[in-house]
């Protein structure tokens, strides 16, 4: 199975860009990478079309983990995902993570092979309890 | 409902929100980022301009599709939870709308589930909520008594500590505050009522 691929939606696009930036310094080109963020307008938001393509950017037969920042980033991912082909919706989940460690430590485990529920479970031990 | 009337009170509902931008941002950049009222106009003028089409259609189809273009277009996370209550209650709605009290429940649960809330939490819901019971209840005034409800509701929200959104990161300094996704839930309740007889 190929390694699970990582999308970073944030409301501002430098954040989603500079964590991405920093997932790929450390797995390189091993893992399928994409990232989102600002609304259609370019301000700060997230819109659902635009994370959707880089979930199709980031595919993987493997699945894909999302990491987000606030409120509105985890319910447009959400909406993002029900948008996809059935065939694909399951293998999507949004991580419950903090989103510069948790994509930075998310895509570590992935670039190791591991699957989807791995690879979420492990970022999401960084959240507080 | 004839195409021409869908389509006034569509234009309506959408000129009320478009026109109420700067108190639902006032509202907002006390307890929230300060974007609702930009991302709610910026979605209702995408369904504001395509009210004409949306209106042809059959009901259950045009609240589908202005739920798609909100989801589209606001940005925020009420651009989700508003078009999952259009699509959800365009779902649910059957073609001679005889089902209202139903289909509103269905929608109501549909933006629970999309907000991982409920009712009492400083939220939309908190409009919506009362309104589909009163709407459940029936009555011959409904269309004079649902904009009270909705706006009660709404001011209700103010004492309420937020558990959700943004403005749950301000714990008790969001006591004293509106929620202004219960005010533009009012705001959208009490036009479509304004607008109904005409």
């Amino acid at each position: 199975m190929p390694n699970v691929g990582i999308v970073i939606v944030s409301h501002s696009p430098k954040i989603a860009e500079g964590a991405a930036d920093m997932v790929r310094q450390m797995v390189g080109d091993s893992v399928p990478l994409a990232w989102s963020g600002g609304d259609s307008a370019g301000g700060l938001g997230t819109s659902v079309a635009a994370v959707r393509q880089a979930i199709e950017d980031a595919w993987s037969e493997g699945g894909v983990a999302i990491l987000v920042d606030l409120g509105g980033a985890e319910t447009n991912s959400e909406m993002a995902i029900e948008l996809l082909d059935a065939g694909r919706r399951d293998r999507v989940v949004v991580c419950n993570a903090p989103i510069v460690e948790g994509a930075v430590i998310a895509a570590a485990e992935a670039s190791g092979g591991s699957p989807l529920d791995v690879v979420c479970r492990v970022a999401e031990e960084l959240s507080p309890r | 409902m004839t195409p021409e009337r869908l389509e006034r009170l569509i234009v309506t509902v959408a000129d009320a929100v478009i026109a109420h931008e700067h108190e639902l941002t006032v509202l907002d950049q006390a307890i929230g980022d300060g974007d609702h009222g930009l991302n709610m106009r910026r979605g209702f003028e995408a369904v504001r301009n395509e009210a004409r089409d949306l209106a042809c259609k059959p009901v259950a189809d045009a609240l589908n599709g202005i739920g798609s273009r909100l989801v589209m277009t606001i940005g925020g996370a009420s651009g989700p939870l508003y078009g999952t209550m259009f699509i959800a209650l365009g779902k649910a709605l059957s073609p001679d709308a005889s089902n209202l009290a139903e289909a509103l429940a269905c929608a109501v649960g549909a933006v629970m589930a999309r907000g991982k809330s409920q009712p009492g939490q400083k939220t939309m819901l908190d409009v919506l909520a009362p309104v589909q019971a009163a709407v459940a209840a029936g009555g011959e005034e409904l269309v004079q008594t649902l904009p009270v409800i909705a706006r009660d509701a709404a001011l209700a929200t103010a004492p309420v500590r937020a558990v959700r959104g943004r403005a749950s990161f301000l714990g008790d300094r969001s006591i004293g505050h509106v929620d202004p996704g219960a005010m533009s839930a009012a705001l959208i309740v009490t036009t479509i009522c304004g607008a109904w007889e005409t």
